[in-house]
């Protein structure tokens, strides 16, 4: 399930993995909860980077001669 | 000017010309940076001071970077690598052995029970709150943690995250499943209390 998910898989496997989910039922709820959970650790996680932070980075490039 | 002088001054121009530009592609990275970072730290002050450091380096040794290749690997690889060097992370006991077992579904079924009839698995995951993914996150030992953050929040393939990390892609892969594991017990923990 997880390579499947992280697309890691070649053609022929996820062929196999496809043709596996269109019988299995379980499989099927499993992939659909497992796409959500990922998503929203993606979105929940999100954190902007203060500006402060960004303009003190900015300050540290060399200085153009 | 002679010959070689002027090969010379043609030379430090060149150089001067690479250096801004990898400092500004670096510099539009950081967000994206940033966002990894965050979460392979405790606190919002630790990662910011790991940015710092990590930009500090970067643009000291920008000349062993190879142009053409994934810039925002190599930062991140500076940034676990002095993560890793400061002694920053705090190591817990791994009292995750409990809820690891719960298995999978866990989290799921652990969700449906506080509803009275079935959701659907995507409305399941609705129930939880913004704050709880931070809190889970922290709570999932280093090790895991960091692989999960490269792969989940930072996007990065099996291949770049081995690499950042320097250990196997087999090891990505299984501590990548068990990271996310010990996320939904985490969370359903959370859930339940």
């Amino acid at each position: 399930m997880q390579p499947y998910l992280d697309r890691v898989l070649d053609d022929e496997q996820v062929r196999e993995a496809e043709a596996h989910l269109d019988g299995c039922e379980y499989c099927r709820r499993r992939y659909r909860y497992e796409v959500s959970l990922r998503r929203y650790v993606r979105t929940a996680a999100a954190e902007k980077m203060p500006a402060e932070l960004k303009a003190k980075l900015a300050a540290m490039r060399t200085p153009l001669q | 000017m002679s010959e070689p002088t002027q090969t010379e001054a043609r030379r430090i121009a060149e150089e001067a010309r690479d250096r801004v530009r990898f400092e500004e592609e670096a510099l539009d990275l950081s967000d994206q940076v940033f966002r990894v970072a965050r979460h392979l730290v405790g606190s919002r002050e630790e990662a910011e001071d790991l940015m710092q450091e990590t930009y500090a380096r970067a643009f000291r040794s920008w000349r062993s970077f190879t142009p053409g290749t994934n810039l925002r690997a190599w930062l991140l690889r500076i940034l676990t690598n002095l993560n890793i060097d400061r002694g920053r992370r705090q190591q817990r006991a791994p009292q995750t052995t409990s809820i690891d077992e719960h298995g999978d579904y866990y989290l799921y079924n652990k969700l449906e029970d506080a509803e009275p009839k079935p959701l659907d698995e995507e409305r399941v995951i609705e129930r939880l709150s913004q704050g709880s993914i931070v809190d889970a996150l922290a709570h999932v030992p280093h090790d895991f943690r960091d692989v999960l953050v490269l792969v989940d929040i930072g996007d990065f393939s099996y291949a770049d995250t081995a690499q950042i990390l320097d250990i196997p892609i087999g090891t990505v892969m299984s501590r990548l499943h068990r990271a996310r594991r010990i996320l939904k017990g985490e969370l359903a923990e959370e859930v339940a209390s």
